[in-house]
């Protein structure tokens, strides 16, 4: 048990790369659910000439592992000569960019597809009556469909939240030093792989229960008409 | 951009293993699944506990962080084990670590579908069974299971295939799964990203199929109810 005392030694680290997973995770789902929005809103499209292409999107995207894709943009793209003369190269010569890049293209196919369910599900009772106020489609997406699907996508983002969380790790398995990358640099330095993962894992689990009780406080916000009420 | 230089057969090899392990983690989490869920569902406080303190450490720990820790752990573990004994060195290959860990991480997703699908099979009917004098297992066995199988598809096909997606984690560990082998072979012939392409499609496959397949498994089990 002595051992967790190099652990202390390094917690530094840990912070550093657990500084690195927030930043990897919040920027990544700002990005994908700004991607997610109006993709969500063409795929939900009756339409399949405009609900294609964001539904082969979404299908490639959930159908792959996070891996493959962190993989094809930070080993795959060096194999055109094209991006590596661009500024491009820049930028994908990064691990942390790769890592971000493929992350907000992960998170945005499942917040999307999330998105497209909530979308179909709204009361046609709703938009009806919309249309009877007169409203173009583009101010009924902005007042009545979009406000409900996010109020009734919010469960289920929930778990798209932590599912990105945990997939972040895969950041650390490309060379970026985030939480899981500390570990993996505490385990090959001092050979201690119990303590290094169980630390790592520890911070995880903290901040999984820290993501649901946010969404909790959320729904208890947004669903208080679902509440029942007090007497 | 498609000429795979001979390659190809190595990653079909790397395909097989990938089955394999996600096959094998499956038959792991399916039995860990049903014995989680029926702890949970127990009178027993001592089960509930333990299969609580299960399914909430794994859902909230990365798999990836699990299955490191289960390897390079395990090994360790063993290898104290084997001082104590006198073993020789036992080496732990990434193989059996892998599907181990997968399907020890899918067993607590399975115990929550697992566990809705049981709750979901009507009491009465249970009690039915009891007044007929079936003993507990001949009850579950011929009321709870044929009926269960139903609610839990859905919940099972997600999970299945999100188990198909992770055993891509596998070649982290060093075993030569179609990941691995295609970084590979994209090394060696400066294409990573046509193999990787490659390989992505193929797990496109793997996903298309199980859909085929789960959607007859629906249909099979959902043949005595009707529909509107």
């Amino acid at each position: 048990m002595d051992d967790f005392a190099v652990v202390i030694d390094n917690l530094p680290l840990y912070l550093e790369g657990l500084w690195v997973t927030i930043q990897l995770v919040v920027m990544a789902l700002a990005l994908g659910l700004c991607l997610a929005v109006p993709m969500a809103v063409l795929a939900a499209s009756r339409n399949p000439l405009i609900a294609g292409l964001p539904k082969a999107y979404i299908y490639f995207f959930r159908g792959t592992p996070l891996l493959v894709q962190a993989f094809l943009i930070y080993a795959g793209a060096g194999q055109f000569e094209a991006v590596r003369e661009s500024f491009l190269w820049l930028v994908l010569k990064e691990a942390y960019w790769c890592a971000l890049i493929a992350f907000a293209l992960n998170t945005a196919a499942y917040t999307a597809e999330i998105l497209r369910g909530a979308i179909e599900q709204t009361h046609f009772g709703e938009i009806e009556a919309a249309r009877a106020c007169g409203m173009s489609r583009g101010l009924m997406l902005r007042r009545i469909i979009l406000p409900s699907a996010f109020r009734r996508a919010l469960p289920a983002y929930g778990n798209e939240v932590i599912f990105m969380l945990h997939g972040s790790v895969i950041a650390g398995v490309i060379t970026v030093v985030d939480l899981f990358g500390a570990a993996k640099i505490v385990n090959s330095r001092h050979f201690v792989p119990f303590q290094s993962f169980i630390v790592a894992g520890l911070f995880y689990l903290g901040m999984t229960f820290l993501i649901v009780w946010l969404f909790k406080q959320a729904e208890h916000r947004w669903h208080a008409h679902l509440r029942p009420r007090e007497t | 951009m498609f000429d795979l230089h001979g390659y190809f057969p190595l990653i079909l090899d790397g395909m097989k293993l990938t089955v394999a392990v996600a096959l094998l983690s499956l038959a792991i989490a399916m039995v860990l699944g049903m014995l989680g869920a029926l702890a949970k569902l127990s009178k027993s406080k001592t089960a509930r506990l333990v299969a609580g303190i299960y399914t909430t450490i794994i859902r909230g720990v990365p798999d990836l962080v699990l299955m490191t820790l289960i390897f390079f752990g395990g090994q360790m573990a063993v290898n104290n084990l084997g001082d104590t004994f006198g073993w020789d060195y036992i080496d732990v290959d990434p193989f059996t670590a892998g599907f181990l860990s997968i399907g020890f991480i899918f067993g607590a997703y399975m115990t929550e579908t697992f566990r809705g699908a049981i709750m979901a099979v009507p009491r009465g009917e249970i009690e039915a069974g009891q007044a007929y004098g079936m003993t507990p297992v001949q009850c579950f066995l011929r009321i709870t299971l044929p009926q269960m199988v139903r609610h839990a598809l859905p919940g099972f096909g997600n999970n299945w295939l999100v188990l198909a997606k992770t055993t891509a984690l596998v070649s982290v560990i060093g075993l030569h799964d179609m990941v691995y082998n295609a970084q590979l072979a994209g090394g060696s012939t400066r294409q990573p990203f046509t193999f990787l392409l490659v390989v992505a499609f193929l797990f496109l496959i793997i996903t298309a199929v199980s859909d085929v397949v789960l959607r007859w498994a629906n249909r099979r089990y959902s043949v005595g109810v009707r529909r509107a």
